[in-house]
């Protein structure tokens, strides 16, 4: 008798370890190695950032994720990154014209997409930040944002039972330190890599355009291209696009970082990939839809005085070329990107 | 034939241990000829303007001894003085080899390189907070304090400065003279850190008009201050 009720408690202890294994290896948040390879997509220049002494792996990857989904984060407990970058919007803020923060605060600035980050040479509309591994520093710490310290969040996750567990998993022991934790999130933010939209299968050559997406690329290419430059559609300059400053907001963007005449009223030319998906548009955030981001561009009578003389080339457009343009944004989009399962929220249920 | 390599080795390795040692920097604060002394002791400006100090923070590194036999030596470490921390004003510099050292050089700040480096730890953990995120750099050097002539709320004034690229690049390069009679280096060198350097030569600073640099505008106003905030103090026999 005694030896069953052994027996019995055995197998059921046996069982409920089983189990608890299973729940946590759901297939679809499974991260491989294979997953974290770092794969140079054809065409595209070599990376500005390196993850050479950030040795991809897929357990700091796994870290990475659930810091970004994690509103530990946050003062509150009440944001995480994922909150404002989303991925259906390639990481930015679908319908969103500025910031959310904390405490139902608005921020000053347009959420901008997350996307083949590690071909940048600074980050932010104004390129304040020169280093991908130190971006999360600002939104982590900004007032309007997440309003917490660095050191607090590490105290956080320190007295976290399951931080223990990933930091140990991935780095192979017990510390957790900010270096790690930014690591982390960079390597999950540094593999956000979008190159196959139909634009890329058809320079490929393993799509087709329609006409009016031949004819978008060709006026694409001669009026756009010189600061959109393909294949990242960005120069990673600063420029002043030809809006006219927001009284209510007087941001003058890059220029009051460098204290420089000619950086007042620039802002970093954002990359148009998944573009049909990051609306409203501008730093601002102020067009709701890409038609009226061409009319901007197309009516210089509107233009601030200090706009960038590459924007002239654009010139007058016809309503054939201006439809034209916009089925050629629209090849942009990478669905397989915006449905990636490795960036997906694994605290969702799906 | 391999053991006696080995045994050439531990030897080899045992000479070299022996003949390099931990050398101790000391840095010391005074206001000209008093001690330091947070929050309480009340000091004067060039102006007459009297204030207190309530933190006093810097980074020193690279550091560079000149020595006559041509091997230089350089320790690219970076270190964080901290007023209030005891243990932060000593800093060890680890295997110095015997030698004879006509001068050391250090600098102010951190370097270019270590301000793109993305995360750090360490000394340059952004937990320090001596790291500005929004315009990615270090803070070189943080000096906060009151002055009944400061015009800021609180009567506060607040100094932090850094930036590693011209036109406002502030790291400073402090070089000594270590003598040429020193036979080899000595165990302990001591510093004296003079906190009134830091609002006086080139630009004597007025509480009343600068009682606040947070970013890189004026801020080599005090890093051309601070660049002669250090002395050598003489070695007790």
């Amino acid at each position: 008798m005694k030896n069953k009720i052994v027996y019995t408690l055995f197998i059921l202890i046996a069982a409920f370890a089983l189990c608890n294994s299973f729940v946590i290896e759901n297939p679809y948040f499974k991260i491989t190695k294979k997953d974290v390879k770092l794969k140079i997509p054809k065409g595209f220049p070599k990376p500005i950032y390196s993850f050479k002494k950030n040795k991809l792996n897929p357990d700091v990857f796994v870290l990475g994720r659930k810091l970004f989904y994690d509103n530990l984060l946050s003062k509150d407990n009440s944001v995480s990154c994922g909150t404002c970058h989303q991925r259906i919007a390639a990481f930015a803020h679908i319908d969103h014209k500025l910031s959310h923060g904390i405490y139902a605060k608005i921020g000053t600035r347009n959420v901008p997409a997350l996307q083949n980050l590690i071909w940048k040479d600074a980050y932010m509309w104004d390129g304040g930040v020169n280093n991908l591994e130190v971006q999360p520093i600002n939104p982590i710490t900004s007032p309007i944002e997440m309003d917490e310290s660095l050191a607090n969040v590490v105290l956080k996750l320190r007295a976290n039972k399951e931080y223990v567990r990933l930091f140990n998993k991935a780095y192979k022991d017990t510390l957790i330190n900010s270096e790690r934790m930014l690591k982390a999130l960079a390597q999950f933010t540094g593999l956000m890599i979008t190159s196959n939209s139909k634009y890329d299968k058809y320079m490929r050559k393993q799509d087709t355009f329609s006409l009016a997406e031949k004819n978008g690329l060709q006026l694409f290419r001669a009026k756009c291209a010189t600061c959109h430059k393909e294949p990242l559609f960005t120069d990673n300059s600063y420029r002043n696009n030809g809006i006219k400053i927001d009284t209510s907001l007087n941001d003058f963007g890059r220029g009051k970082l460098t204290e420089i005449e000619k950086d007042y009223k620039t802002f970093k030319v954002p990359g148009l990939r998944n573009v049909e998906m990051t609306y409203p548009y501008m730093h601002d955030g102020r067009f709701k839809k890409l038609k009226d981001v061409i009319e901007h561009y197309s009516n210089s009578a509107n233009h601030d005085e200090r706009a960038d003389t590459l924007i002239n080339k654009v010139g007058n457009l016809t309503a054939q070329q201006k439809k034209e343009i916009l089925s050629f944004l629209l090849t942009l989009t990478d669905k397989e990107f915006l449905y990636d399962r490795r960036f997906a929220d694994p605290n969702m249920l799906q | 034939m391999k053991k006696r390599n080995i045994i050439l080795v531990c030897f080899l390795l045992t000479f070299v241990s022996i003949n390099a040692q931990n050398l101790s920097l000391s840095f010391n604060h005074f206001v000209n000829n008093q001690a330091l002394k947070l929050d309480s002791s009340i000091y004067k400006n060039e102006l007459g303007q009297t204030f207190t100090v309530s933190k006093l923070k810097y980074y020193v590194s690279n550091f560079h001894f000149k020595a006559v036999s041509g091997k230089d030596l350089f320790i690219n470490e970076t270190f964080l003085i901290d007023e209030d921390e005891e243990g932060s004003k000593k800093i060890l510099l680890s295997k110095v080899p015997e030698g004879n050292y006509t001068s050391m050089d250090f600098i102010i700040g951190v370097d270019s390189l270590h301000n793109c480096s993305g995360a750090q730890s360490g000394a340059l953990d952004p937990v320090n907070a001596m790291f500005w995120a929004w315009n990615t750099g270090y803070i070189f050097l943080k000096l906060e304090g009151r002055a009944n002539t400061s015009l800021s709320p609180g009567h506060f004034f607040e100094y932090h400065i850094g930036g590693y690229k011209q036109p406002t690049n502030c790291i400073r390069k402090v070089s000594f003279d270590l003598g040429k009679n020193e036979k080899t280096i000595t165990k302990e060198i001591k510093i004296k850190v003079n906190v009134l350097e830091i609002l006086k030569t080139p630009n004597a600073i007025d509480f009343s008009k600068l009682s606040s640099v947070t970013d890189l505008k004026n801020a080599t106003v005090i890093a051309d201050n601070y660049k002669d905030m250090f002395e050598l103090m003489p070695n007790e026999k």
